[in-house]
């Protein structure tokens, strides 16, 4: 019996880090049995040290590295042992009813075991002092994606799949998967360029005999064989011809070929891009991720369809030609070839320095079209608060950065090809040197001499081109990388493994112990709450309290760090999230109306949705008649950010927008806060007629909009403090009616502070 | 040195408290610092475990010594920016890359995931956060020794 009650025990010892394994052991009685531990990296002045703190059957152990001996304390009544956390490091701390026992920190990266520490700490605490014995197995969950784990200390296969492997140039074998539906089309070009290749290496080649056997013998008084020189000029002819079909073809079959690998890879990165979570969104600048997919494949295209096409003939014709030298004289051949080797060297010498150089080069251009993102939208405010002059200096620095970085590359680059150029012609003088004393000690003939300053005179020229690959290559792995960045980004909101369809939902939602942290901070924590359907909750609370984070968590723009949603008893994680997101409606406080008709804006949920429709929510949602007044009425065309129209208006297209998808959970995110109070009673009697029937959870700044709400649900801090409707709540005298009669003590100043608000606005950050 | 109109203590369970001038008791008491960077001994604000400011101190040094020790105790074990002081070496230069440094906190590694998670600081400051979210701080990148300028100058 004993040993099922511990059935992790064997596993635990198992993972437990060696360091601390025999230390562990040695101070173990018998029969005390390890079943949880925490391996921590912080002493308590949170300088990095090692520790562990110990979870047994007997009691918690814990040793810092620097401590000579070990701290224990047995179970017994009143001891509670609790995290928290601030700013990336947490704090695991080890109360009895008195005062504070032992701390002991760690950095976030350690978090995973504590939770399973603590859960088994308390269990075994209960079992020790009421002698209940339902000592189960806690399992262990990843606390990212709450995968189950094996053990406590495991870090989970699903989170950690960017295990950080360096990538290289190889990364640019990668685009091997983009062309891979290409290759019988790219083997043609293949085989094509080897014989255009060929094609070209003849006239060298026939330049030998024409020597030798015709001009030669004229020069010695014989006379010209015409016979012969129509011969050798006819092959001359047709090889340059044949050179030339072959080579148009080879251009024009593999520049098609790449055109079309480079757009797959523009479409697959961008759809994997809009598929991302809205954390990754978070995250990047706008600048960067549009120069990534619009530049960097363009690079990419232009790499494959050029460079390296130019490459491979390169390497082709130096192969052929060697071959063909070796066949005609070994020992020339041999002085011919050697300055290759050092200049592959060079090549590779500069290789590093280069693609440092091109590395910088990329990330300097995105930061000045990071500029451009920042300021262009915002133009606003850069012209309200006049610091044009300022905005045109740090484009100017960043353009200046450029300008350094790239004069920095191009000092090296700038010495690369003379060099090249350089190795070439002194190449030339050891083959001439070569040459003219075998030709003297009569090894061969001038003709073959002729022949291979001709041969060579490609040779190296093509060397010199080839050098240029150097960088190319270097720029093109770069975007490759870059490229494979977003391809390789797996969404922090997975679609689930095993799918669950719910095909009718009725919008009952239950959100049960649910936690969220953002970065380091915990933003919510342990919310309980069911929403039943058809039920409008309020979500009120001061700014910063979670109201957002809890509705961008319903709609699963982010998962929940700790504990599940529920819609109709089933996880959202296994729900697929496309389809799950048709089942909601948002409207949010700044409404995004894309470029495009009144119409499409109104159908974007729904882009099959008839004219009838498309009306019927119009109508709905009031906006039908100011619609009608338009010039063009459903036709008229909104701008990027709707600026034809006021503020009410927009909100209105945006509440037909989610009637016309007509969803079973609705959220409405501040959506009257940002227009004045006329509008916002027009706003309010389209949002009575959206919210009828549906499961309703709506975040409102003012208190006096929530007035239809069933129940309202105060919030502090990230955590539920009041649940009730308006009545039950003021007769608590508790939070909200601190909140309620703090606005309705302004009410009299409401407007004048709306008035003074939007006056803000205009000039300050939300413009 | 003035002397403030609160009372200061830390109590039994390790938690700052603080006795208001009307006698109102705070337990769990945070000192935050305004400006952890740009300015870390001015601007400090004692705020109540409700998020709330309790008092507010212009310069941590005007405060009395028993204070002012309590106060820079609590820092100590609530504020972790690593200072970078050198950086041993990195496992690559593409990111994701892990980063062995020696730090005013000792010494550690990190996973830097993107060249975009170092922040410039004005004038020549350098703020990175790993995977976790922990921000290390380079106060003066030019004042880095060679070999660590060569390695941080290929991720800039």
């Amino acid at each position: 019996m004993q040993q099922n009650s511990y059935p992790l025990q064997h596993e635990t010892m198992l993972t437990f880090p060696p360091v601390w394994a025999s230390q562990v052991t040695a101070y173990l009685t018998s029969e005390e049995i390890v079943l949880a531990w925490l391996e921590v990296d912080l002493n308590t002045r949170l300088h990095f040290s090692s520790g562990i703190v110990v979870v047994t059957n007997r009691r918690l152990l814990a040793k810092m590295a620097e401590e000579e001996c070990w701290q224990d304390w047995s179970y017994q009544q009143g001891l509670k042992l609790s995290c928290r956390d601030h700013a990336g490091v947490g704090n695991l701390e080890l109360f009895d009813t008195q005062a504070r026992l032992a701390q002991w920190c760690y950095t976030l990266g350690k978090n995973a075991g504590v939770h399973h520490l603590i859960a088994e700490f308390t269990q075994q605490l209960h079992f020790r002092l009421t002698g209940e014995t339902p000592i189960q197995r806690i399992p262990v969950k990843c606390p990212k994606c709450a995968a189950v784990l094996s053990s406590a200390q495991e870090t989970c296969p699903v989170c950690n799949q960017d295990a950080h492997i360096p990538p290289s140039t190889w990364t640019l074998f990668r685009l091997w998967r983009f062309a891979r539906p290409y290759r019988w089309r790219l083997l043609t070009g293949f085989l094509l360029m080897l014989g255009g290749t060929a094609a070209t290496l003849v006239p060298p080649y026939l330049t030998m005999p024409l020597m030798d056997n015709v001009l030669i013998p004229y020069q010695n008084g014989k006379p010209i064989d015409v016979d012969l020189v129509t011969i050798y000029l006819s092959g001359l002819l047709a090889a340059a011809l044949l050179a030339w079909i072959l080579g148009w073809s080879r251009t024009y079959l593999l520049a098609k070929v790449s055109e079309r690998i480079g757009a797959d890879l523009r479409t697959t990165t961008y759809e994997h891009l809009v598929k991302l979570s809205q954390e990754y969104f978070g995250g990047k600048r706008t600048g960067d991720l549009m120069a990534r997919i619009g530049a960097e494949t363009d690079r990419i295209n232009l790499f494959i369809s050029l460079h390296l096409l130019d490459f491979a003939t390169d390497v082709i014709m130096m192969s052929m030609t060697a071959i063909i030298l070796v066949s005609i004289n070994p020992w020339l051949a041999l002085v011919t070839l050697l300055p290759l080797p050092i200049i592959a060297w060079l090549i590779h010498l500069v290789r590093d320095r280069l693609r440092t150089g091109f590395e910088k080069v990329d990330r300097v251009w995105a930061e000045v079209n990071n500029v451009l993102a920042d300021t262009i939208p915002g133009i606003r405010v850069v012209k309200a608060f006049a610091q044009e002059d300022r905005e045109v200096a740090r484009f100017r620095a960043a353009n200046q950065r450029n300008l350094e970085i790239n004069d920095r590359v191009n000092r090296v680059w700038a010495l690369f090809t003379p060099t090249v150029t350089l190795l070439t012609e002194v190449g030339l003088l050891v083959v001439w040197i070569f040459g003219i004393w075998q030709v003297s000690q009569d090894q061969i003939s001038v003709g073959v001499l002729t022949a291979f300053l001709a041969y060579i005179g490609r040779f190296y020229l093509r060397l010199d081109s080839m050098s240029r690959i150097v960088s190319v290559t270097q720029k093109a792995a770069a975007g490759t990388k870059r490229i494979f960045d977003i391809l390789d980004h797996v969404s922090s909101v997975p679609e689930p493994v095993k799918l669950v369809t719910l095909p009718a939902m009725t919008g009952r939602i239950e959100l049960r112990n649910v936690g969220f942290r953002y970065g380091t901070r915990s933003v919510t924590r342990d919310v309980s709450l069911v929403i039943e359907p058809g039920e409008m909750i309020g979500l009120v609370g001061h700014s910063g309290s979670g109201k957002s984070t809890l509705i961008n968590l319903i709609c699963r723009f982010y998962d929940v760090t700790e504990g599940a949603i529920l819609v109709d008893g089933v996880d959202i994680r296994s729900l697929p999230i496309a389809e799950y997101r048709k089942h909601i409606g948002l409207v949010l406080q700044e409404p995004f109306l894309f470029f495009g008709t009144i119409a499409e804006n109104i159908a974007y949920g729904k882009p099959n949705a008839t004219r009838k429709e498309i009306i019927a929510a119009a109508r709905a949602a009031y906006a039908h008649e100011f619609i009608l007044r338009l010039p063009y009425g459903y036709d008229s065309l909104v701008g990027e950010r709707g600026q034809a129209l006021s503020g009410g208006e927009r909100q209105r297209i945006s509440i037909a927008r989610a009637l016309l998808i007509d969803p079973r959970i609705l959220i409405l995110d501040e959506a009257t806060s940002s227009v004045d109070t006329k509008t916002e009673k027009e706003i309010q009697e389209a949002l009575d007629n959206l919210v009828q029937g549906r499961t309703t959870i709506a975040i409102a700044h003012r208190l006096s909009t929530l007035r239809e709400a069933n129940r309202l649900v105060v919030l502090d801090g990230g955590k539920v403090v009041e649940v009730g409707n308006h009545t039950e709540l003021m007769a608590r005298q508790g939070y909200y009616h601190h909140l309620y009669l703090s606005q309705s003590r302004n009410v009299d100043t409401e407007d004048h502070l709306a008035e003074l608000d939007s006056a803000v606005r205009v000039r300050g950050d939300r413009v | 040195m003035n002397q403030p109109d609160y009372q200061l203590s830390r109590n039994a369970f390790g938690r700052l408290v603080l006795v208001a001038k009307n006698h109102q008791v705070y337990e769990g008491v945070v000192p935050i610092r305004a400006f952890p960077v740009t300015a870390s001994d001015e601007s400090i604000a004692l705020v109540s475990a409700q998020g709330h400011e309790l008092a507010w101190i212009e310069n941590l040094n005007d405060l009395p010594e028993e204070f002012c020790a309590l106060i820079r105790a609590e820092l100590i074990s609530r504020e972790f920016m690593p200072e970078i002081k050198r950086i041993d070496k990195v496992s690559s230069f593409i990111t994701p890359s892990t980063w062995w440094v020696r730090t005013d906190r000792g010494d550690t590694a990190f996973v830097l995931k993107g060249e975009e998670d170092i922040r410039r600081l004005p004038p020549t400051g350098l703020l990175i956060t790993d995977s976790y979210g922990i921000h290390f701080l380079i106060r003066d990148r030019l004042l880095l020794d060679r070999h660590s300028c060569k390695l941080l100058d290929r991720f800039l």
